[in-house]
């Protein structure tokens, strides 16, 4: 294969061949390879899921400059399958956390940790300084935050993404390969896609996907092999299937084709229509906080005016806790409508309150007065109420 | 035919990983399948019923976009694969 990445060679000292020496003596790798591994500058966005293996993998294969972008803190739902980060991690910054781990990996990487969130400001300033971008983060704002930077600066842009136990993968924004918005021009309006937050994923998804990131990274350092350009790579782990699908340049796409009309990075939660953390949809729905409903509750005890709990989610999260409401799951919400009594007072929760929000929305709009919201779902129970419940 | 359907839009299709339809064309085809399962049409089309731009379609490994769109023909064996854009990640708040 022609050239990806074109890196100066740098010599290695005698530790690094003994600990490379697995791949010193493969003719795919071998001294010369070694070197521009070193040579190499990788930027990781994100700690996570995808993130973990990646990292983790590509300084101990050796890459010899590795950065890392991330601001989050590890939490207890992290560790199903974000592996740089242990038990012992919770409550730290996982860049402190992820540091810590490819220091022990391997002393020999030069690590550089920003602890920022990526932006319009400072994406193309913080991708010159690399060789290749991995995106490791997985939201639709990010995603074409850095494939726009990436066309930009003329970086490679190593893509992986999972939902549940389906994953893609490819390498976009090279010279002459297909970007991200040659696959997608827009992103879907929030909402309508769920995320792993919402729809769950399995832990070892983001292993697999993750290493194939790996893998096309160091292959690109290497020159080596057939790299994922123009090839979108889907994954099917339930059914353990690898299938391949052709990618194009679109000649009229708006950053990468002829006449480009992304010249520059713009504002990518707008044009990715989030704006604060409140979805649309839910904004603006009338709520009842835990305490009010709690006390409703209580009054109301044997009498026929108490609250109907509705609740929105789905019957295998109905299993983990429930506040003994009526499920009806929202997908199932349009055709199950009539099973409700809109004379009553209705209280919609779901498990942090975006789902019943759309809920209590769809409601209001099929005639129903006396509908709230749960504020805050049935974690904000747990925390407040009954400290018992488990959270997930 | 096949139409391979994908993980976040199962929930509308009856879970089913894949549906099989008779069809001359990738728009038959896919008008077969918004009738077996109506709850897809408004994932896959926008209210002036053209295919969203964020759900691309494939006939076996090539996007429909580059042959000749929804009227490219189709024959037995041949299959549609559906391929929604997909962010596992939460959005940064």
């Amino acid at each position: 294969m022609t050239t990806i990445v074109a890196t100066k060679p740098e010599t290695l000292t005698n530790e690094e061949i003994l600990r490379y020496s697995r791949h010193l003596i493969m003719p795919e790798v071998g001294m010369e390879g070694q070197q521009k591994l070193k040579a190499a500058k990788v930027l990781c966005i994100g700690a996570g899921g995808l993130g973990s293996p990646l990292a983790l993998y590509l300084a101990a294969a050796g890459v010899g400059t590795l950065g890392i972008v991330d601001f989050d803190v590890v939490d207890f739902t992290n560790l199903q399958r974000q592996i740089i980060h242990s038990t012992a991690d919770v409550g730290r910054k996982k860049l402190d956390s992820a540091a810590e781990k490819l220091k022990g990996i391997n002393p020999f990487v030069n690590l550089r940790l920003f602890e920022t969130k990526l932006t319009s400001e400072n994406a193309l300033e913080l991708f010159r300084q690399f060789d290749i971008v991995a995106d490791g983060t997985d939201n639709f704002p990010t995603r074409y935050l850095v494939n726009d930077a990436c066309v930009l600066t003329g970086k490679p842009n190593v893509y992986g993404s999972i939902f549940r136990f389906e994953g893609q993968a490819s390498v976009f924004a090279t010279k002459d390969g297909p970007c991200y918005r040659c696959l997608y021009p827009e992103p879907p309006p929030p909402g309508l896609v769920p995320s792993c937050a919402e729809g769950g994923v399995l832990g070892i998804l983001p292993g697999l996907v993750g290493l194939i990131q790996a893998t096309e990274t160091i292959k690109l350092i290497l020159g080596a092999g057939d790299p994922l350009i123009g090839r979108l790579l889907l994954v099917d782990a339930l059914g353990m299937k690898f299938r391949e699908l052709k990618l194009r340049k679109n000649p009229d796409c708006p950053v990468c084709g002829k006449n480009p009309t992304v010249t520059k990075l713009i504002d990518y939660q707008e044009f990715c229509g989030i704006r604060g953390e409140e979805t649309p949809v839910a904004a603006g729905v009338p709520e009842i906080t835990v305490e009010e409903l709690k006390q409703r509750l209580d009054q109301s005890l044997g009498k026929h005016d108490d609250v109907f709990i509705l609740d929105v989610r789905e019957p295998h999260e109905y299993q983990i806790c429930n506040i003994n409401g009526y499920l009806i799951p929202l997908g199932d919400l349009p055709k199950r409508v009539h099973e409700l009594d809109s004379s009553r007072e209705i209280v919609a929760h779901c498990r942090s309150g975006v789902r019943s929000g759309k809920a209590v929305a769809f409601l209001q709009q099929a005639g129903f007065r006396k509908v709230k919201n749960l504020k805050g779902g049935i974690l904000a129970w747990a925390d407040k109420i009954d400290p018992k419940m488990p959270k997930y | 035919m096949k139409i391979h359907i994908p993980t976040p839009l199962r929930q509308y299709a009856a879970k089913q990983a894949a549906v099989e339809v008779p069809a001359a064309t990738v728009a038959e085809a896919l008008n077969g399948l918004v009738e077996l399962h109506p709850d897809l049409r408004r994932h896959l089309y926008t209210d002036e019923g053209r295919l969203r731009a964020f759900v691309n379609v494939y006939l076996n490994d090539e996007d429909i976009r580059y042959l000749q769109k929804e009227a490219t023909t189709v024959k037995d064996g041949d299959s549609i694969s559906i391929v929604p854009s997909i962010a596992g990640g939460k959005d940064p708040s």
